[in-house]
């Protein structure tokens, strides 16, 4: 009896292929799953002739299967499109119409991919997957835990992406390109002979066409007959002055520039969202700095939950250089207080902290 | 590993009878049927037997049989040529192939009880003026229950109206003679009995007016241009023929098993229960849920385990979505993609049913054990 089946999330791209194709080199027993998470051919009136290059197309599924097809694994399409509306779309528009800037692909990770498919994986006869991200799990005797760290390829790490994960879902997860540069997964691609070597990498939300989130969201509202008609409000200054209009708090995130329109003696940004009075609050480039911030939702990863302040470095958004800061405790063990070294630029509500201790990522929680 | 294969609603294999009765025209037999030379008769006399032993199968006469490329073609031909600018009246569990038609025209869709059976007085109160073609499926594919054809065929009389049925599931499995039936239009599909794949016919009754789909020549009595899968009409011929001889015998053995299987699983697995239970039955086919399981999940553990089963229609990307069939007989989404259809064919033996059910009930602990839903 060979050993226990080890699941793969093949997306139809390089990473995920490499994955498959290198634990299968290594003698692992590889099932190869790709989860249909979302209908490309809905909201017609936003798709674009560039369908294929976004996750879930007809193009993806047919590339993981040829991957599989080429290592000789069993391969298999499970549906996932109801949790992932129910548990990563819905959630995205409603923080966005509530006047945050939402991650979808920590809810993606948190509720579907470490969740129903390690369930589903188990179902199926495998209590072990593996995924193409880039961030590396380890086990620490001492403390008893496992521990998340950023990958080796430092410009591709995920682990933000990743805070959300428990103990028994790292348990049973791999992530063998964590320790790799992506220039070294792509010769392995080539050196595997896989039909997906020379793929571009995705990029963008994954069911948002050209990343025109407000597009999506209004596409997405008019399909469900959700009633849109006053969303445009009043850009308004911090001291409550009128400076422009605007078609809704969802077309605008905290820092943001672009799209204002607004002749002002020097450049404005949005320091705030308010969508129960539909305003958008702008202001000058020192008034999106900030100290503090508090995270709800705090999942501890590699630690256990401190009782008393821990110094960290701390990323508040994705492409952020984390800044040296002190987590504190609450009285809610779910929440913390963040007190930054240095003021910040553009706090935002809605996107994650993330926690580091150089590379290992102590936890995070959702920005309030 | 040993692999068994229980989806013959899917798709069958090519019997040793039919493949030997096949390959040579493929190599020797070659011309074209239209072709006045002598292999071009040679053909042309390969394919008229096939349309006589065909026709032998269904009841009917050979010039009423129209070869084409499958059931799916069969059944459009039928909803398209017979319905096309009229009103067509047809039912929630149809097949795609005349769902998808008849949506695409003036149409009406009758309800399905909850035991997987069309009521005629249903389909009379859809019936309008207008009204050119009900179509009914004769058996269906995923519960395996047995329209009453011939109650319908009475309504469609007395309303002067045209009666298809789509038999793909049901020739083969059960008796069939269209002028029992009563049908003017009725649908098979080679590869469902032993035959090859690419080759099904539409029964059309004589004086049946009907409109071509596909135009350039006067193939199948200008009823269906392109040249003649002459190998195809024969391998379909050959499998009529079988079934003649052996098919009655067959079905029995097929039903036994079928029987076992239900009852061993009804018997030796908790929460379980057979869809479309209390309706007539085709001998080879059943459709069971298991309370608690994503059948998408039993589906994939029992094929890493050598069981080939089915859990619904697949999309196009593979990824299987609550079956339309299920629905329609009253189950709710949940129930529906708790289900899992079983179908037995040729190759099936008592020792692969009861491997399958020891295989059923392993996977069945194990999703429930995982399940926090399932008490």
């Amino acid at each position: 009896m060979p050993e226990s089946p080890l699941a793969v999330a093949m997306s139809g791209g390089v990473d995920s292929s490499v994955v498959a194709g290198m634990l299968r080199a290594r003698g692992e027993n590889v099932i190869g799953l790709t989860m249909q998470l979302w209908n490309q051919r809905r909201l017609p009136e936003i798709q674009s002739d560039k369908a294929s290059g976004r996750c879930c197309s007809l193009d993806d599924v047919y590339d993981a299967r040829a991957v599989a097809q080429h290592l000789g694994i069993p391969y298999y399409v499970v549906n996932f499109e109801r949790d992932f509306e129910d548990q990563v779309v819905k959630p995205f528009i409603d923080e966005y119409l509530a006047g945050r800037t939402p991650i979808p692909c920590t809810l993606c990770n948190n509720f579907i991919k470490f969740d129903r498919f390690l369930e589903m994986a188990r179902g199926v006869g495998a209590d072990r997957i593996a995924t193409g991200h880039y961030a590396q799990i380890r086990w620490n005797a001492d403390n008893g835990r496992w521990e998340m760290l950023r990958s080796v390829d430092r410009a591709r790490d995920q682990t933000y992406f990743l805070f959300g994960l428990k103990q028994d879902q790292l348990a049973r997860s791999m992530f063998p390109l964590g320790g790799m540069e992506k220039s070294a997964v792509r010769e392995l691609a080539r050196q595997l002979g896989l039909p997906t070597a020379a793929k571009p990498d995705s990029q963008e939300i994954c069911f948002v066409p050209n990343g025109d989130y407000a597009a999506f969201i209004d596409a997405y509202s008019r399909e469900q007959g959700m009633s849109r008609e006053e969303a445009a409000g009043e850009l308004v200054t911090a001291d409550g002055r009128v400076v422009g209009e605007h078609e809704g708090v969802h077309h605008f995130t905290v820092g943001q520039r672009r799209g204002l329109r607004v002749a002002a003696g020097e450049p404005l940004y949005v320091i705030a969202t308010d969508p129960a009075s539909r305003r958008v609050v702008v202001g000058r480039d020192r008034e999106l700095l900030s100290d503090r911030a508090r995270a709800g939702g705090v999942n501890w990863v590699s630690i256990a939950a401190p009782a008393e302040p821990v110094r960290a470095e701390v990323k508040i958004r994705n492409k952020h250089v984390a800044a040296p800061a002190t987590i504190c405790p609450t009285a809610d063990p779910e929440r913390v207080e963040i007190r930054f070294e240095e003021a910040q630029r553009a706090v935002t509500p809605g996107q994650a902290a993330v926690f580091y201790a150089q590379d290992l990522v102590l936890g995070g929680g959702w920005i309030e | 590993m040993e692999r068994y294969y229980f989806d013959h609603n899917a798709t069958t294999p090519v019997m040793p009878e039919v493949l030997e009765a096949m390959l040579p025209v493929m190599t020797e037999v070659y011309g074209n049927a239209s072709s006045i030379h002598h292999f071009g008769q040679a053909a042309r006399q390969k394919l008229d037997s096939a349309r006589v032993q065909v026709a032998a199968m269904l009841g009917a006469d050979p010039q009423e049989i129209v070869f084409t490329s499958g059931g799916t073609e069969a059944d459009n031909l039928a909803i398209f040529g017979a319905g096309a600018g009229g009103h067509v009246v047809t039912t929630a569990f149809e097949h795609p192939a005349v769902l998808a038609a008849a949506e695409t025209l003036n149409h009406t869709i009758v309800p399905v009880d909850g035991r997987g059976l069309v009521d005629p007085d249903e389909v009379r109160r859809a019936v309008r003026a207008e009204t050119k073609v009900i179509s009914v499926m004769h058996a269906n594919n995923e519960l395996g229950t047995i329209q009453p054809i011939e109650e319908i065929a009475r309504v469609a009389a007395e309303a002067g109206v045209l009666l298809h049925s789509d038999g793909v599931q049901a020739a083969g499995k059960i008796p069939v003679n269209v002028r029992n039936l009563g049908v003017a239009l009725y649908s098979i599909s080679a590869h469902k009995v032993g035959a090859a794949k690419g080759v099904g016919a539409l029964y059309v009754r004589k004086g049946t007016p009907i409109q071509p789909m596909l135009h350039g020549g006067r193939h199948e009595r200008g009823r269906r241009a392109g040249t003649e899968n002459v190998a195809g009409a024969v391998a379909l011929g050959r499998a009529a023929e079988w079934l003649a001889a052996h098919g009655e015998a067959e079905n029995r053995r097929q039903e036994a098993l079928r029987d076992r299987l239900e009852q061993q699983i009804l018997d030796r697995i908790p929460g379980t229960r057979v869809n479309g239970a209390g309706a007539p039955r085709v001998p080879n086919t059943t459709n069971i849920r298991f309370d608690g399981i994503d059948s998408d999940a039993l589906l994939i553990a029992l094929d890493l385990k050598g069981f080939a089963v089915s859990s619904g229609a697949a999309c196009s990307s593979g990824a299987p979505e609550p079956s339309h069939v299920l629905l329609a007989i009253g189950l709710n989404r949940l129930e529906a993609r708790s289900s899992i259809r079983f179908s037995l064919g040729r190759s099936n033996t008592v020792e692969q049913v009861d491997a399958l059910v020891e295989a059923l009930a392993e996977s069945v602990a194990h999703l429930r054990k995982l399940s926090p839903a399932y008490a």
